[in-house]
């Protein structure tokens, strides 16, 4: 018997589905950084994801072995390099719980500053990433055009565009320069209105909305089982935020502030800012909402900054010396967490007595946010797969170190 | 609760496996068996005034001194630390757990101390547990998927012990 091509079992040879393993990255470019996964496909359905990651592991914790609380400042830095300024308080605030150094108040309300304006810078490329991973460039542009000028204000503050080294354990290098806090409320005047622009490119984009909303949601009970902290604990609707509910040496800082966390109670966001409504097809936990809650925290940033400068304008006295290079660590070991842009970085140092920390330790908050990616991507489509990474809005250098 | 009063609730409970506590220093601690670990992590999340629901990180502290004049006047005995840091996201309050094992298993170098796993209490055990099998060398007895993490699969050795020395060569890669 003779076969022909149109023959319905040869047809149904050809069209036959199989498992197959795609491999994405390192070099993706959704992947912020050299992250690698490999995906189990069939068809188009993703079964599942497994992780490949250390392409950016420097040894920053056996770095940290051997130098001075201080001089492993630049390697924080180097971390989560999209907000350095929050993660030398991180690691700041960890060396003097050790210390139990009291920081003059004014200090406190630099940092206050420093960090929202550190936060705001971290959003806007969270935001234009995100864009760029579902295939939009603009706001993209849109996002740096603000961001440069936030760099230039950083840049006149320290010297550095990138990777600051600016806060120390005892306050920071440098006072803020004469005139600054004037051009960083020039910097808000101008920025506020623009935030109504990336809400119409990318959060009411019609889509966006389609692309992100009911993708990769994260029930609550899976996000604190997890780890995830952040935007993605906040967007799965726990009212969680270190800055509200951390340690006291850590809160101690926004004491007296006015703000209230960003997390979706009784169905709505806080209601103290303008923001577009939710969508109707937006399910809390997706990646929709992990996004939204990133927008809500630029805007209020720049209301804790708007604060932060009038306290730090009111309040005499000093903004806080750097400790001494060879400062020796008491015996004993300190444990701090802080609400970075992406969620809980926490430092913890365990010294001998000596200038040297016997261990350092970085706990990464996006490697745990990560880690559930595999979980998130379970039956999605290959499409979406950028899609949920991108709103994890992973920075591989602090997952690595 | 006082830290007294939580430890002598724990050691009523679990007598034995709460090896000891230091309630001093910055951050207090409580030891625990290893044997104990898992029963201790799956009471500490269930108990309704306690909820610690949230693993925020493990680590591998090696406490050893490589050069012999120090090594005399170190006060302690080399030995392994794992540390597990919980918090509790609904009663907003954080504690510290600690297991401590000899630096090798049978003091035969080269076989790694043995823990079991917190995987099932915490889902985010699994990829710190790795982190710290790759780079600290201790091994989480039911991890479901205990690879290297950071390092390259065929990395020999573990690069956050004291005694640790750098390979000369790997891959035609000068090393030292």
């Amino acid at each position: 018997m003779a076969t022909y091509t149109d023959d319905p079992r040869i047809v149904e040879f050809d069209v036959r589905t199989d498992e197959m393993l795609v491999n994405m990255g390192p070099q993706h470019p959704s992947t912020h950084g050299v992250l690698r996964l490999v995906l189990r496909t069939d068809g188009e359905i993703v079964s599942e994801v497994q992780c490949h990651l250390g392409y950016l592991h420097r040894c920053a914790e056996k770095i940290g072995e051997n130098l001075t609380p201080r001089q492993w400042i630049p390697y924080t830095d180097r971390m989560d390099y999209l907000a350095a300024m929050n993660m030398n308080l991180g690691w700041s605030l960890a060396v003097e719980k050790l210390l139990k150094y009291e920081l003059p108040p004014k200090a406190k309300h630099l940092r206050v500053i420093i960090a929202e304006l550190g936060r705001i810078a971290s959003h806007l490329v969270g935001m234009g990433a995100y864009g760029l991973d579902l295939g939009t460039f603009s706001p993209f542009l849109y996002a740096f055009r603000e961001r440069e000028k936030l760099l230039d204000l950083f840049e006149e503050v320290c010297g550095a565009r990138l990777t600051y080294s600016y806060l120390t354990p005892g306050g920071a290098t440098a006072d803020l320069p004469q005139g600054w806090l004037q051009k960083v409320e020039a910097f808000l005047k101008q920025f506020e209105p623009v935030i109504a622009e990336y809400h119409a490119l990318l959060t009411t984009n019609s889509i966006f909305i389609k692309r992100t909303c009911g993708i990769g949601v994260l029930p609550p009970e899976m996000a604190i089982n997890y780890g995830c902290t952040g935007p993605m604990l906040r967007g799965s609707g726990i009212d969680h935020d270190l800055r509200r509910d951390g340690e006291a040496r850590y809160t101690d800082m926004y004491d007296g502030y006015a703000f209230e966390v960003i997390a979706q109670k009784n169905g709505s966001y806080p209601r103290d800012h303008v923001y577009p409504a939710v969508p109707p097809e937006a399910v809390l936990g997706d990646c929709w909402h992990r996004f939204y809650v990133r927008m809500l925290e630029v805007v209020q940033a720049i209301d804790l900054v708007r604060q932060g400068m009038e306290r730090y304008s009111t309040t005499p006295g000093d903004w806080g010396q750097p400790i001494k290079l060879s400062t020796k660590l008491p015996k004993g070991e300190a444990y701090l967490e802080t609400e970075c842009p992406r969620g809980q970085m926490g430092f913890y140092l365990v010294s001998d007595g000596s200038a040297i920390p016997w261990r350092v330790r970085a706990r990464s908050s996006c490697f745990c946010n990560l880690s559930v990616a595999s979980e998130l991507c379970h039956g999605c489509l290959i499409a979406d797969v950028p899609a949920i990474i991108g709103s994890v809005d992973i920075v591989m250098g602090e997952i690595d170190r | 609760m006082s830290g007294e009063d939580f430890v002598a609730r724990l050691k009523k409970r679990f007598g034995a496996k709460i090896a000891g506590a230091n309630l001093q220093g910055v951050d207090p601690w409580i030891e625990v068996t290893p044997d104990g670990l898992v029963e201790v992590g799956e009471y500490l999340k269930a108990e309704p005034d306690l909820r610690f629901d949230m693993l925020n990180c493990i680590s591998g502290v090696d406490y050893f001194e490589p050069d012999a004049k120090k090594a005399s006047k170190a006060e302690w005995q080399p030995h392994i630390e794992v540390v597990y840091h919980l918090s509790s996201i609904a009663q907003k309050h954080t504690l510290v757990l600690k297991v401590i094992l000899p630096r090798w298993k049978n003091n035969q170098p080269g076989q790694l101390p043995e823990v079991p796993s917190v995987t099932g209490v915490w889902r985010a055990a699994e990829w710190h547990e790795r982190e710290v099998y790759d780079l600290s060398g201790i091994m989480f007895l039911g991890n479901p998927d205990l690879r290297r993490i950071l390092c390259p699969e065929d990395w020999v050795g573990y690069p956050l012990r004291r005694d640790y020395e750098m390979p000369l060569e790997y891959h035609g890669i000068r090393g030292r």
